[in-house]
């Protein structure tokens, strides 16, 4: 059997995002509450999950660091079918940047046991760095291919995948267990189903803090991490805007006269 | 005795043997960072068959090249790269590394930073050095920019896009060392790069295109956005987006401009249905002239243009479109 661990963030909904802005005067950030909701890319991880236990003998967990409410975007994975649900939750981990927040969802991988192959989306819409993926391949030694936006061929041991590069692609054998980061072209993410929801309730979901991790507290969080944030700066605008006014027809003459008098087109 | 600060290091990345314009301009910012530093600027270049190229890195401000020659090298080997990059740099200790982001360079450097328990800022889009010395890592953030440091570990790595930083003016001149590398015979054998395929890009190029039309959320659907397509069509533009436009699935990553997207300077840029959220807007403050089409009058974005049409999008790129036709055929006939 096939032991596929997903891993999935909670990131603020980027409809509501820009909410989240910096006082220009205290360069503190202004949080609104902005909800936290499953971050997108991470659902064609899950996608790629689900299918692959269509196709193979699979079991799915799923993963998510962040705090108590992520349990949330956990329930809607296993809704979506995952079998089983953990979160990290503690004050310790909070403030982690993508170093200790891979080191805390490897520690949790390798207490879930066994795995073959872990899904992680690209990027995050909130950090974007891309580090997860390959952050969590690193500690726990095994290869990892990003951007992967198709599963050519598993004969059982080995994967053959296409990894997404500028202008084509790259064709890598990769050898199980392995970490895949997904982009959004690897497959359209299926909608909950109502039987689905109705199904996830009997699903428990185990949360996890430091302790059950076992991990000194130095090395999660913003202990754990290397970088920190050492200054947050509000930035101006050096441009000075023209509203151009009038009809729909007056507004585009206007603008193609303004374009031709700059001499840009 | 005070100690010497290691080097400031550039990962350079060559694709068919030619070396990428995003290596060269770190190496200039390399340079600028090393002279504060009062230390050197080391370059790591592997590939197959490479010998001028070293060249153009001495030229672009490197001291010292860590040459990787070899078939195995030839293509971006994750194993490899990321044994002979880590080992090295355990050796030589470098203060700072800087690696491109693209599709390589965001791979290999979160693999190298884990291996070397370092601190990784991406996608920045300013390097400068504060009081004590430490890398100030600028990224957008907010609406404002964040600076990220990595005070105690060591190299403070960073990954960057290529436009950032200017292309360095070649002084042909410059020489430096070349060193070696040797290919390492004990890694694990559990992962191959078997073939990379590349096919010429379609239309016109984002980097170098005089006008850039950008489309954001704000196109609705496919619909609105084949508008802004034949907008960026009329004008002989290249074709950009925001984030949403890609998640959406009406255009590809590639075409994305921004902090994690291509940065760019063309003549003239208008922005269709985008917010000018500072992540995107980042990618086109080199433009000369701005444009935002925005049907919300309050939009974020009319503070960063200099032309700014209130108006859905959708009713009014047909009519934007007639008057372009118009004024063309008017430059042809007199
Ligand atoms: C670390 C990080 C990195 C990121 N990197 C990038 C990046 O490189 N590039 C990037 O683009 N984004 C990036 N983002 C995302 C970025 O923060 C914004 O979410 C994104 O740029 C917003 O895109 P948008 O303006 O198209 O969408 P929105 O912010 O949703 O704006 C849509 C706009 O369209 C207008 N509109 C709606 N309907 C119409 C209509 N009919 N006609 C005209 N206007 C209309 C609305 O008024 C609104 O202003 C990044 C985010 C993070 C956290
Ligand atoms: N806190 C987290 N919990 C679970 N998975 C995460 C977390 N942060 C990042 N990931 C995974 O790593 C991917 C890339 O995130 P990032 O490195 O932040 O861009 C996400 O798409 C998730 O799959």
């Amino acid at each position: 059997m096939l032991k596929i661990v997903v891993c999935v963030k909670a990131v603020p909904d980027p409809k509501e995002a820009h909410k989240i802005k910096i006082d220009p005067v205290t360069k503190t950030l202004i949080r609104s509450s902005v909800p936290l909701v499953l971050n997108l890319i991470d659902k064609n991880a899950m996608e790629a999950a689900l299918q692959l236990k269509e196709q193979l003998d699979a079991h799915i967990t799923v993963l998510s660091m962040g705090p108590p409410p992520a349990g949330n975007i956990v329930k809607e994975c296993l809704a979506l079918g995952a079998d089983r649900g953990y979160l990290l939750a503690d004050q310790a981990f909070g403030g982690a940047d993508a170093y200790a927040t891979a080191y805390t969802l490897a520690k949790g991988i390798e207490q879930i046991g066994a795995y073959d192959v872990i899904l992680c989306g690209m990027a995050s819409s909130d950090g974007s760095t891309e580090w997860v993926g390959p952050e969590i391949a690193t500690f726990l030694k095994i290869p990892v291919v990003t951007r992967v936006k198709e599963l050519v061929e598993y004969d059982g041991q080995w994967w053959k995948v296409k990894a997404d590069v500028e202008n084509g692609y790259r064709l890598v054998q990769v050898k199980l267990p392995a970490v895949f980061t997904v982009t959004r072209e690897l497959n359209t993410p299926r909608t909950l189903s109502f039987s689905g929801i109705i199904k996830a309730r009997k699903k428990e979901i185990t949360s996890w803090g430091i302790n059950q991790l076992g991990v000194p507290e130095e090395t999660v969080g913003q202990k754990g991490s290397p970088t920190i944030v050492s200054n947050l700066a509000a930035i101006e605008s050096k441009r000075e805007v023209e509203i151009i006014t009038g009809t729909r027809e007056e507004k585009a003459e206007r603008l193609v006269q303004k374009l031709a008098d700059t001499g840009v087109i | 005795m005070q100690k010497q600060t290691g080097p400031v290091w550039v990962i350079a990345e060559q694709i068919d043997c030619q070396v990428l314009a995003v290596s060269l301009q770190l190496i200039g910012q390399a340079r600028k960072l090393a002279m504060e530093l009062e230390t050197s600027v080391e370059v790591v270049l592997l590939g197959d068959q490479l010998d001028e190229q070293t060249r153009q890195l001495f030229a672009a401000g490197a001291d010292k090249v860590y040459l990787g020659n070899a078939p195995e090298l030839a293509l971006y080997q994750p194993e490899m790269y990321v044994e002979i990059i880590t080992k090295l740099a355990k050796e030589r200790r470098p203060e700072i590394m800087l690696i491109g982001s693209t599709s390589m360079g965001c791979e290999l450097a979160p693999l190298v930073a884990a291996r070397l328990a370092t601190g990784l800022t991406a996608h920045c889009i300013d390097l400068v050095l504060d009081e004590n010395k430490i890398l100030e890592n600028k990224i957008p953030a907010y609406g404002g920019l964040m600076s990220i440091i990595c005070p105690d570990k060591r190299p403070q790595m960073a990954t960057i896009a290529s436009g950032v930083f200017p292309t360095p003016h070649p002084d042909d001149s410059r020489t430096g060392e070349i060193v070696p590398l040797e290919v390492p015979d004990d890694i694990p054998g559990l992962i191959q790069t078997l073939q990379v395929v590349r096919e010429e890009p379609e239309g016109v190029s984002l980097e170098s295109a005089p006008i850039v039309v950008a489309g954001g959320a704000g196109a609705g659907d496919l619909e609105g956005w084949r508008k802004i397509a034949d907008l960026s069509q009329v004008l002989n533009a290249a074709l950009g987006s925001t984030r949403p436009a890609v998640d959406a699935g009406w255009t590809e990553l590639e075409t994305m401009i921004g902090q994690s997207g291509k940065i760019v300077s063309p003549k003239l840029y208008i922005g269709v249905g985008l917010s000018g959220e500072l992540q995107h807007m980042v990618g086109v403050v080199g433009a000369k002239v701005m444009v935002a089409i925005n049907s919300d009058a309050k939009s974020p974005v009319f503070e960063q243009v200099d032309y700014g049409i209130v108006d859905d999008c959708r009713e009014f790129i047909p009519t934007l479109i007639e008057k372009i036709k118009a004024y063309q055929e008017k430059l042809v006939t007199c």
